[in-house]
Parts: structure tokens; C-alpha cells; sequence
């Protein structure tokens, strides 16, 4: 089976691991599921990504494509990802835009690969974007509720 | 006749491309033909006005430009239930085509 | 009512900045208007037939003195003197700039005021029973728990490009004021043994398909709430249509996969998200609810001077019941016969504050029917309040009369229009009046859209009027049987459709059919229920 699907390090702008990324390309949900040592694999918005839940932990990288930026699905795929207790690299790729960077990294992602790069600053502004957070996500940051009620 | 219009970018005011440039008022609207496309594609780059789109229009028996579907006559005049919101141009027979 | 700490307001004045640096980078070309339209959806800012125009959020329908003053300010300084009032409780300017914009969000924002989320496809204002805190028949303020669903719902990083917008309300209440079962979700607070517990109803909506929302979950305990609202996002989220902007909406969904199907799917997600845990605190809601404790009310008088009949008439129309026996909540009508129903200009909206500092705990509310509401008067204050509403032009006294229309902006506004409504208004309202047959009719809620979006609630009319484009003419569809209250069902159409002239006649002709069938205290909706469709055809169309 061909794993020339993905994306490769190199394209990937933004990258909050520090372990080394996987080197090969990904397979398809349908491909990973028949292909026992697959691990890394590649969500497109209409897969089921607890199709993957049974092998999570061979899995190192999941990409999630958004091929359009308005269609969010891949947002609830990285939750979903991180809940079942995925601990890999989580990748966003497709048409990622400033704009989406710290709503994607809230659900779980930890490295982008936008088709178009982006203005560095623009997105460590991005990045930066949520001083504080109303509800629980991926990223397990304390919420506002959670400060206001703290002893 | 094929006139375009759109909305200025910062101010919102509806807008029709005179030939140089934009103007507030849809009499000062000409005719450009075959280079819709062009002026368009041109104009939406230079960043003064917004989602600008080609329409026909007529010119009336008095001489004034009328935009062929209803929605941009109303948008030539203002809204026809605050006229006195509407675009402050001398003519005001444009009243009578608006619908 | 709630008042931000500095998290809120943090967040606000942050959002102001973002949303001012965006729109410099579209005004300097950075942005396309295609990367810049969702984030100024995202603000409420759409672009409009006349120019752009911002919706600016009032949740669940309620404000104070100071922010209604705001919103006359607004009016004046960034726009032509007055505002429009939505069937969601929101307010829009018609007339806003681009290069204004982020001042005017800058100046809401110190009155705890903002037009997040207004639009573009994620969760939008949540909207309320306006007599909430006031109503006799209520069984908990809902408003605590529109709050907290607010909070969610802002910024909420999963559910921030939906298939579609998601519009939720909340009552609290058997009588349902704030059209429920016509929201994509649409949540009921009941108690059941002492217990406090939400009735979720998901799938319900106007627009092109018009639908009721079936009953998803009878009871979700109260502090599994939001966990419960997330899995119902969360399987929209990911099966909502995204192939089909006409079928994007959650009713589409749990249409096609049946409430069954969607139900066990949000079981299956409810589920397993308790065990992530994803709900606030329970400190949290209680935090909130103290915002919402009632307030001081008084003794006195429960009876007043009648005398004067015009008085009267608008107490008897315009009042509704309270929980205190000497208090009231008076409704501010926007609707004078002839006028533009829902707009108000920036003096309306000062008489209106002044009110409500003097006569209702410095407290006001915005009605889906496009009318302001001062929840709490007491019954010795009203011919003070009345008085002053009459002088403002504010006094009809038509709430819930076939003068008391529901008219979407229409072609005189929105891009999205096929026809006027706001015209159509005028003339049936001032008909009305003029021949005194409003009083005699009774209770008819006529509403009217401009186009298939239903933004005008005509799907749940009593008498709905649809405006279409018939080869580049305004014709009208008349629908007739429809109800956004408890005893919701949808309007059906006549027939054949009218011309202007035309359907104002329609309009007159099916309300004489009314009058003449009538038996003991029916209004319109309860006579067309019992007698049907075909006496209404035969007076319009003849046979």
C-alpha cells in the first residue's frame, strides 16, 4: 500500500513536540485499518475517527485535513483523538489560517502544516490569542469557572 | 446596458463605477460593455470597493440610469420606508421606478 | 442581572482588538474578503443591501438602563439615529462602517456589550422567555442558565465552523414565550421531585424547512446540562450536512436520521463525555444565579384607575401577569400603526432607560416579537409609565394584535430579500387601526418575511406572509394556522399569491371569514383550527 499520502516534516510550520516526527507519509483510516503496522494515518473530514480507537497506541502521528477552513469537522476528530487518551503527534493540515491556530490547538493539535505558510509573527500572535479560556477542551487548561471557584 | 456596482470597503455606501472610479450615485453609472470582467477583477484587487458585480440596466425616458433587478433599484435610492435615508441626489422622480 | 468580573470583560476588550487588527488588514489588503467575512461574521458585521450592518448581541433579551443608553449613543454616533430590534432579541444598525467598527465594539465593550457570534456558522445569542424573573407561571428564572450557556457556547473552540448557524433558547415554563420548539435546540427547565433538570428539544427551525423540534432528552439533571448541549453539538459537528448550505441545519439532521437515531447518538456522546467531564463547576451556576436573585419588590395597590379608556385599553392589552401581586410587566410597543415595526430611535431608546431606572429596577427586556418589555412595574406606577410611553410613541396598545406584526427587514435592508415586508406592515397595521378593527379581531400574530429564509417568523404566524420574487415583481404567499407557542404547528399556505394591493385584501377578507365563524372566545388561530382551510379559500379565491 502506498503511504505517499501527507505531509512531510518539512512541512510542517509549526510543531509543539519535542520528539522526532515520523519520517513516512500517511495511510488512509480504511488503510490503516487492514495495514497492522500502520502508524501514521490521515483523517479526512467525513472518517470516523474512533475507527482508529483500537490501535491508538501504535499510532505517532495523525493527520487531520481541512480541506476547507469553514468545515469543522476535524475539530471534534482531534477532541475525540485526545479523550480516547491518543498521545502522539496530532497534525493539522490542509487549509489552516491564522485565524484557526488556537482554536486547533485548544482541541488537541500540536503541529500544523498549512498549505500556505503563514506570517510567523501573525501566528505566534495567533497561538496567544486566549489569555483565558470559558470551557473545557482538549488541552486541559483551567478554565475561567475553574479559576473563579478555586480555594 | 451593463453598469457595476458594489459597496465601498470602509464606508459600506453603495457604489457605482463611473468609468474612472466610484461614485455614490447610479446616474453617474456607464455602460462598460465587454470589460466587466476586467474592471472588476482590477477593481476588487485595489481594494476600494466590495464584492463589486456587473448588472443591466436601462436608461429611462428622463435620462436616468435604472438598474434592471429590483434589489439594486432599491439600493440606488435607499430603503424605499426612510426616504429620507436615501441617497441625498437631486433627482427625486427616482421614487417612481425604485419598484 | 449579570455583571461581568474582569474575565468577562477581558475577553471582551480582547475580542475588540482582534476584530480591529482584522479589519485593518482587510482595509490595508491583507485579508481577502473571503478570508475576512467569516471573522466579521464572527462580530456580528454583514454587508448589506445599503451598507454594512452589526448586530449587536443582548442575551437573552436583557439589559439595563446604562447599556440601552449605549445603544442610543450608538445609534447617533456611528449610525443615522436609531437601531432595529430582532425577532432573537438582538439589536441591528443598518447603517454601521467598516472603518468604524471596531470604535463602536470599543463602546460597547465598556458597557459589557459586544456582537460576538451574532453571526457566521456557530452558536448564536441564546435566547430567552422575556417575562423571565417576572412571570407568575415560571418555575425558575431561566436566565442563569442561558448564561451559562452562554459562556460555553463564546469562543467555544470545537463548535466554531458548524455545518450552520445554531440558534438555542431556554424557558422555564409551560407556556412557551420564546418559541422553543422552533430552535434548533430548545430547552425547558422543569423540577421533578425538587430537582432542577433541563427538557432538551433538538431539530426545530424556520427558514426553508420549516420543522418542530421532537423531544431529544426528557430530563437531563441540571449540572449535566452543558455536558449534555456539547454532545448535541458534537454529533452535529460531525454529521450535520455540509454539502448543501440549504441543508446544513440540525433539523435536516435529525430529520433525515430520525429523532431515534439522533438521540442515541447524543446518548452514546452524553456518555462518554461525562466521563471526560466537560461541565463547569457546579459553583459556577450558583455564582451566576445570585446575579439573577429577584429584586426588592414592594407592597401595594393591585387595583387601579380605569377611568380613562385609553389607559385602559393598554393595561388590558399591554400588561402581563406577574408573580407579585403589585407589579406588572408593561410592554413597550415598537409597533405604532403605520410605523416600522421594531425600529426605535436613539431618544425612543432614552425615554425607555429612564423608565427603567424609575420603574423597573433599572431592568428592560427585548421581546422576539420586536418589542421592549419593563419586566417588574408596580400596578401604582403604571399611568406614570404609560403616560410617558404615550408622549415617546410608544404607547400602542396592541401587544399580540394583528397590529402587533413581525416583520423581517426585507427588501428595503437585507441582500437576502426577495420582497418588501416593512411596507406590508405599515398598510395592514394602519388598516387595522384606522377602520378600529384591531380590538375586534383580538389576538392575531401576523408575521412576514421577505424571503424563504423565514427571518420573519411567518412559518409560525397566526397569519404568515411570505414575500417571493415572481419575475422580478414582489408577490405574496399567505399562510394561515401557525403557532410559535406550546401549542406550536406550522402555517399552511393558502394558495395562488397576491400582489401588495392583493394580499392586503387577503389579509382583511380572511379575518372577516374570522369574525363571521367565530364562537365564544376564539381567537383566529382557534376558529381556522376548528373550521379549516376551505372556508378561508372560498372568501380568497373564490370556487
Amino acid at each position: 500500500m502506498a503511504n505517499d499520502l501527507g505531509t512531510s516534516p518539512d512541512e510542517v510550520q509549526f510543531r509543539f513536540r519535542d520528539d522526532e516526527p515520523v519520517d513516512h507519509g500517511t495511510v488512509t483510516v480504511d488503510s490503516a485499518l487492514e495495514q497492522t503496522n500502520a502508524n501514521a494515518v490521515r483523517i479526512e473530514p467525513g472518517d470516523d475517527a474512533r475507527a482508529l480507537l483500537p490501535f491508538l497506541d501504535r499510532i505517532a502521528l495523525v493527520e487531520v485535513n481541512f480541506p476547507s477552513f469553514g468545515d469543522g469537522r476535524g475539530y471534534s476528530a482531534a477532541r475525540i483523538l485526545r479523550e480516547a487518551g491518543y498521545t502522539g503527534e496530532l497534525r493539522a493540515v490542509g487549509q489552516v489560517l491564522i485565524d484557526q491556530l488556537s482554536h486547533m490547538r485548544r482541541c488537541g493539535f500540536d503541529s500544523f502544516a498549512p498549505d500556505k505558510r503563514l506570517d510567523e509573527e501573525d501566528a505566534a500572535r495567533a497561538f496567544a490569542t486566549w489569555e483565558n479560556v470559558y470551557q473545557r477542551a482538549a488541552d486541559a487548561r483551567r478554565t475561567i469557572a475553574d479559576k473563579r471557584h478555586e480555594t | 446596458m451593463k453598469i457595476l456596482t458594489g459597496n465601498d470597503l470602509r464606508s459600506g455606501a453603495v457604489t457605482w463605477w463611473n468609468g474612472t472610479g466610484w461614485s455614490l450615485f447610479v446616474d453617474d453609472a456607464v455602460d462598460v460593455g465587454d470589460e466587466a470582467e476586467e474592471i472588476l477583477a482590477r477593481e476588487d484587487a485595489a481594494r476600494r470597493v466590495n464584492v463589486p458585480y456587473a448588472i443591466a440596466a436601462t436608461i429611462d425616458a428622463g435620462g436616468h440610469v435604472r438598474p434592471a433587478h429590483i434589489k439594486d433599484r432599491v439600493r440606488a435610492l435607499g430603503p424605499t420606508v426612510r426616504r429620507d435615508l436615501g441617497v441625498p441626489t437631486a433627482d427625486k422622480t427616482g421614487w417612481d421606478w425604485v419598484i | 442581572m449579570y455583571k461581568y468580573d474582569q474575565y468577562d470583560q477581558a475577553m471582551v476588550d480582547a475580542r475588540v482588538e482582534e476584530f480591529r487588527d482584522q479589519a485593518r488588514r482587510r482595509i490595508e489588503g491583507k485579508l481577502t474578503e473571503d478570508q475576512f467575512k467569516p471573522l466579521r461574521l464572527m462580530n456580528g458585521l454583514y454587508l448589506q443591501l445599503h451598507a454594512y450592518m452589526l448586530r449587536v448581541a443582548i442575551p437573552y433579551g436583557t439589559l439595563d438602563a446604562r447599556q440601552m443608553e449605549m445603544l442610543a449613543d450608538i445609534a447617533d454616533k456611528y449610525d443615522r439615529g436609531y437601531g432595529h430590534f430582532t425577532t432573537r432579541q438582538n439589536i441591528q444598525y443598518n447603517w454601521i462602517k467598516l472603518e468604524d467598527c471596531a470604535d463602536a465594539l470599543a463602546d460597547l465593550a465598556t458597557v459589557e456589550m459586544h456582537a460576538i457570534q451574532t453571526s457566521g456558522n456557530c452558536i448564536r445569542n441564546i435566547s430567552a422567555d422575556h417575562f423571565a424573573g417576572a412571570a407568575a407561571d415560571e418555575v425558575i428564572d431561566p436566565r442563569p442558565y442561558a448564561e451559562l450557556m452562554r459562556q460555553w457556547s463564546s469562543f467555544h473552540p470545537e463548535f466554531t465552523y458548524l455545518p450552520r448557524k445554531f440558534k438555542i433558547a431556554v424557558i422555564a415554563s409551560a407556556k412557551d414565550r420564546a418559541a422553543m420548539r422552533l430552535h434548533d435546540i430548545g430547552i425547558r427547565i422543569v423540577k421533578r421531585d425538587g430537582e432542577a433538570g433541563a427538557q432538551f428539544y433538538a431539530g426545530g427551525g424556520m427558514g426553508r424547512t420549516p420543522m418542530i423540534a421532537p423531544l431529544i432528552r426528557d430530563f437531563v439533571p441540571i449540572d449535566q446540562m452543558i455536558t449534555y448541549a456539547e454532545a448535541c453539538l458534537r454529533v452535529y459537528n460531525r454529521y450535520g450536512r455540509r454539502d448543501n448550505k440549504y441543508k446544513a441545519r440540525i433539523k435536516i439532521l435529525v430529520h433525515e436520521l430520525g429523532a431515534a437515531e439522533y438521540t442515541r447518538q447524543v446518548e452514546e456522546e452524553f456518555a462518554h463525555l461525562l466521563n471526560v467531564g466537560v461541565e463547569p463547576p457546579r459553583e459556577e451556576l450558583a455564582r451566576i444565579a445570585a446575579h439573577f436573585a429577584p429584586p426588592a419588590f414592594v407592597d401595594g395597590p393591585k387595583t387601579l384607575d380605569r377611568s380613562d379608556p385609553d389607559f385602559a385599553l393598554w393595561v388590558d392589552r399591554n400588561t402581563h401577569r406577574h408573580k407579585h401581586d403589585a407589579y406588572v410587566s408593561a410592554v413597550i410597543s415598537l409597533k405604532p400603526a403605520g410605523g416600522i415595526p421594531g425600529d426605535a430611535t436613539a431618544d425612543q431608546m432614552r425615554v425607555v432607560a429612564r423608565l427603567a431606572r424609575d420603574y423597573s429596577f433599572d431592568e428592560l427586556r427585548v421581546m422576539h416579537t420586536q418589542n421592549l418589555l419593563l419586566p417588574h412595574v408596580r400596578i401604582a406606577d403604571l399611568h406614570a409609565v404609560w403616560t410617558a410611553l404615550e408622549a415617546a410613541g410608544l404607547g400602542a396598545p396592541n401587544m399580540d394584535t394583528i397590529e402587533d406584526i413581525i416583520a423581517c427587514p426585507g427588501l428595503d435592508y437585507c441582500s437576502l430579500a426577495n420582497a418588501r415586508s416593512i411596507p406590508l406592515a405599515q398598510r395592514i397595521s394602519e388598516r387595522f387601526a384606522e377602520t378600529g378593527r384591531t380590538e375586534v379581531v383580538g389576538e392575531l400574530k401576523l408575521k412576514i418575511s421577505g424571503c424563504i429564509n423565514a427571518c420573519g417568523h411567518h412559518h409560525a404566524g397566526h397569519i404568515g406572509i411570505l414575500g417571493v420574487d415572481k419575475k422580478g415583481v414582489e408577490n405574496y404567499q399567505l399562510s394561515l394556522g401557525g403557532s410559535e407557542a406550546e401549542d406550536v404547528s406550522l402555517a399552511k399556505i393558502t394558495g395562488p399569491g397576491f400582489d401588495e394591493d392583493g394580499v392586503i385584501a387577503a389579509v382583511e377578507k380572511v379575518t372577516d371569514v374570522y369574525l363571521a365563524s367565530r364562537a365564544g372566545g376564539e381567537r383566529f388561530l382557534d376558529t381556522y383550527r376548528r373550521i379549516g382551510m376551505e372556508p378561508f379559500k372560498e372568501a380568497l379565491y373564490g370556487q
